[in-house]
């Protein structure tokens, strides 16, 4: 059983964090908290994650707001998107 | 339908294919967009987030099945590594007659363009840059947002 969240960064923030796909366990209780965490972790992805534009998903819909993080979801940070 | 393709698509094999087995199709429009070697372009990047990408294209499709009276449409679209000349995305739209499948593939394409969810990296000559939605890309939306529906 899962205890942590899986975290996926996209287009441009994955450049400023080093990193694609990372799990942080055990589980934020929010969104913000895991904002929070990864803001701790890595200053500037903390600030990129804030900037225009960025939207989360949990577990692949977008949610608005600061949504309670549960064992085992995905959490996605979507930078602005620039189409096919 | 929608489906993304790591490796290189062949738009007359999916062209083929989509033209198989209509009884009541008048109208196929096909579209296929190719990556541009201009301005020192080495190669686009494409990132999708399956599961999330292809619903949103699903609903791109049954906005414009619904819109244009469409019978079906197929859109395939590349990701990761793309080199000028080759295809990046294919779309068909089938109809009973030809206006609605021309303006289907054509509002078809002006969504994906833009609101579609992928990001694009070009790698250039002088570096790489993450590409966003272009003024002309979002004028060609508008049109169909200003427009009366037929």
């Amino acid at each position: 059983m899962a205890t942590g969240v899986r975290v996926l960064l996209f287009g441009p923030l994955r450049d400023v964090a080093g990193w694609r796909e990372r799990t942080i366990d055990p589980a934020p209780a929010t969104l913000s908290a895991l904002r929070r965490l990864l803001a701790d972790l890595d200053q500037a992805l903390g600030a990129a994650l804030d900037g225009p534009g960025v939207k989360a998903a949990v577990d692949k819909a977008i949610a608005p707001g600061d949504p309670a993080l549960r064992p085992g979801c995905e959490v996605a940070f979507l930078p602005p998107m620039s189409g096919g | 339908m929608i489906r993304l393709s790591d490796p290189p698509i062949d738009p007359g094999a999916l062209l083929t294919g989509f033209l198989e087995g209509r009884r009541e199709t008048g109208a196929v429009v096909s579209f296929t967009g190719l990556v541009r070697g201009d301005g020192g372009v080495e190669a686009l990047e494409l990132e999708a987030y399956p599961g999330f990408t292809e619903p949103a294209i699903e609903q791109i499709i049954r906005d414009a099945v619904e819109r244009f009276g469409l019978d079906d449409c197929l859109a395939v679209h590349r990701v990761g590594r793309i080199a000028p000349g080759e295809p990046v995305v294919f779309v068909a739209a089938a109809a009973r007659h030809r206006r609605a499948a021309f303006e289907g593939a054509d509002y078809l394409m002006d969504y994906l363009k833009s609101r579609a969810p992928f990001w694009k990296k070009s790698h250039e000559a002088a570096g790489a840059r993450w590409v966003e939605p272009t003024p002309g890309d979002q004028a060609d939306l508008a049109r169909w947002e200003t427009m009366e529906t037929r």
